[in-house]
């Protein structure tokens, strides 16, 4: 089918505007909401059965030829992504349902939900760069309802510094976007890619390449610019701070990822050095920052931008190993910090303290819970069979390759600042006499570790199979290291005038 | 001591009418000329809110006894349904169709699937312009 690929952003959009006639009905929305998750998942696995067997899929909107409509492109780096996605929104919808409660779920909870996944999926599938800025801003708008719906201190406090920075960074985006027109007077990736090799001015597009830095730093969180992150993600129920954990900065991380492979390498020397400097000390910070707390939910917090920082140094790196593993890790990220947030929202569920020293000895009443939050922590920190190894090996292979021993001797580093992190977490709370974390008998966690335990299994399977995984990643990264493959997909042999 | 707003309110009754009308052709005449559904919807929440202005927003709900939540949702509907349209054609979304068509009393025209689009968002930004106004202004 034509459309296939257009799929995952239209099911979601269709399933929103359903739920706004269903406000009052809360069993209705979250069957919903379920239905238009599940769907989501099951199309974007086609869509990579489809982008593997025949190749990158393109659909021009409006049947308008490509670099004169928009035209959305599925290669498969965006193809898993968008699965990716699927998967993390089905789970923390499921997660939810327990506890996010009846106030906010009446408040057009799960319709904004789905309006989020829009903007992602959307922003992941673009091959247009205003398009993406519009689908940036229907995921960044749904996120500030997200941010603040329930209503409390701190969410209306931690919201109004998250829309500043979030509109100062909208508004860069705009002028970033006018300057790339006015010199290469086209907006579509493809074509925007054969112009810039074609223009003879390496110095404007240097400044261009890092204002598109700054833009896409802010919405990833790299430094400087990862101020507004940690107060921000602090405030909301884990549920949505999964979703915004999980997805949102990884948005920004793929932009990167696109416009460096795609746009911006004919000064690799400044601009992918620049990148690199700057990915390691967000590793350093991170690294700091997360064994400085004893809250849980501030330690995955700066979990994340550790994360980020790994990600970018490989795309900085530039090399087939590095970018694969960037690929590689920033799945496995997006499946692990979701895995983390609903354990941290769980514990503090069954605890009520997000201070890790206020309680232990929670594994002899939920050893479930126990066991799964000690495989994503070795998980997350990369330990062999698991899903963060093969990415991070790749990483700092890639790194070593191009020389640089410093920086990939960091990114080993922080692994352990990863591991050290959450694994006080664990020794602290969950080994010991129980204390504060009495099994209180009506509290029942079955229904709410359910997602918790898909995604869990999902990252191990991601991990134990990766010599599979790495067919489909091999082609994503086939793409990234030859922009002429993605420009052909696109505007096909016919030579744009 | 209440105010006497009998001009305001008789003014309001004509001119809100020659604001819906202008609206309206503002909004049908977007495709050849300067306009289109976004003024059209705003023009049209311009009239609502001199309603507003004129009398009180209880008097304007029992006359309009509209949820412009609803309006939003439906105009959505409208946007997203055109290019779902495509599906059942197999060409790519959002693929306009336009034909000249031949009704009894209004003779023949030339209609564009591009006008439900924008009917789609007329309704949108009317809907989200009277909620917000109306939500502020309900507001304690």
């Amino acid at each position: 089918m034509i459309n296939l690929l257009i799929l995952p952003i239209i099911i979601p959009f269709v399933a929103a505007v359903i739920l706004i006639f269903f406000k009052k009905d809360i069993v209705v929305q979250r069957w919903i909401s379920i239905i238009a998750a599940a769907g989501g998942l099951a199309v974007s696995i086609i869509l990579i059965r489809t982008v593997y067997n025949e190749g990158i899929q393109t659909v021009n909107l409006g049947s308008w030829e490509a670099p004169f409509g928009i035209t959305l492109v599925s290669d498969m780096l965006s193809a898993l992504l968008v699965t990716a996605t699927s998967l993390i929104t089905l789970c923390c919808i499921l997660f939810s349902f327990r506890s996010i409660g009846k106030e906010r779920e009446s408040s057009f909870y799960y319709p904004v939900v789905q309006f989020l996944v829009v903007g992602v999926n959307g922003a992941f599938t673009t091959g247009d760069i205003f398009n993406m800025f519009v689908f940036f801003e229907v995921m960044l708008m749904s996120s500030y309802v997200l941010l603040v719906i329930g209503g409390t201190k701190i969410q209306l406090r931690e919201s109004i510094k998250y829309i500043l920075v979030n509109i100062t960074s909208s508004a860069l985006f705009v002028i970033a976007v006018a300057y790339l027109y006015s010199i290469v007077g086209t907006l579509n990736m493809a074509h925007i890619s054969q112009r810039i090799a074609e223009v003879d001015q390496p110095a404007i597009l240097t400044v261009l390449a890092v204002l598109f830095l700054i833009v896409f730093g802010l919405k990833g969180a790299i430094f400087p610019l990862f101020f507004w992150l940690p107060g921000a993600y602090y405030a909301p129920p884990a549920p949505i701070m999964a979703l915004f954990g999980a997805l949102l900065t990884k948005v920004g991380v793929y932009s990167i990822l696109r416009t460096y492979t795609l746009f911006f390498y004919h000064d690799t020397g400044f601009t992918h050095e620049l990148l690199t400097i700057l990915s390691l000390i967000t590793v350093v910070l991170g690294s700091i920052a997360a064994i400085a707390y004893k809250d849980m939910k501030k330690i995955v917090i700066y979990n994340i931008i550790i994360a980020i920082g790994v990600i970018t140094y490989g795309i900085g790196a530039m090399n087939a190993d590095a970018l694969t593993g960037s690929v590689f890790y920033l799945i496995h990220d997006m499946l692990i910090k979701a895995v983390l947030f609903l354990l941290v929202g769980l514990i503090v569920f069954i605890t009520g303290s997000t201070d890790y020293t206020k309680f232990s000895g929670l594994i002899k009443h939920y050893p479930l819970l126990g066991w799964s939050f000690f495989i994503s922590v070795l998980a997350l920190a990369g330990i062999p069979p698991l899903s963060g190894f093969v990415g991070k090996i790749l990483i700092v292979s890639g790194g070593f390759s191009k020389g640089d021993l410093v920086g990939a001797l960091i990114i080993l580093m922080s692994s352990l600042f990863v591991l050290y992190s959450l694994m006080r977490v664990f020794i602290n709370g969950f080994w010991g006499d129980p204390s504060g974390s009495m099994k209180k008998p009506e509290l029942k966690i079955g229904s709410m570790l359910f997602p918790i335990i898909i995604l869990v299994i999902s990252s191990i399977s991601y991990g134990v199979f990766s010599e599979w995984m790495n067919m489909y990643i091999t082609q994503a990264v086939e793409v990234l290291i030859d922009p002429t493959v993605y420009i052909d997909a696109v505007l096909g042999n016919a030579q744009a005038p | 001591m209440k105010t006497n707003d009998i001009i305001l309110q008789t003014v309001t009754k004509i001119v809100s009418f020659i604001i819906l009308m202008f609206a309206l052709h503002i909004f049908f005449a977007g495709h050849n000329n300067p306009g289109g559904g976004f003024v059209g919807g705003l023009l049209t929440s311009g009239a609502i809110v001199l309603l507003l202005l004129a009398y009180d927003i209880k008097t304007v709900a029992n006359s309009l006894p509209i949820d412009f939540k609803i309006t939003v949702a439906v105009g959505l509907l409208f946007a997203v349904g055109t290019g779902l349209g495509s599906f059942l054609f197999d060409v790519p979304f959002l693929t306009h169709a336009f034909g000249e068509l031949t009704i009894p009393i209004l003779g023949e025209l030339h209609l564009n699937t591009a006008v439900l689009f924008d009917i789609g968002v007329y309704l949108a930004v009317v809907g989200s312009t009277m909620t917000i106004i109306q939500t502020i202004g309900e507001g304690e």
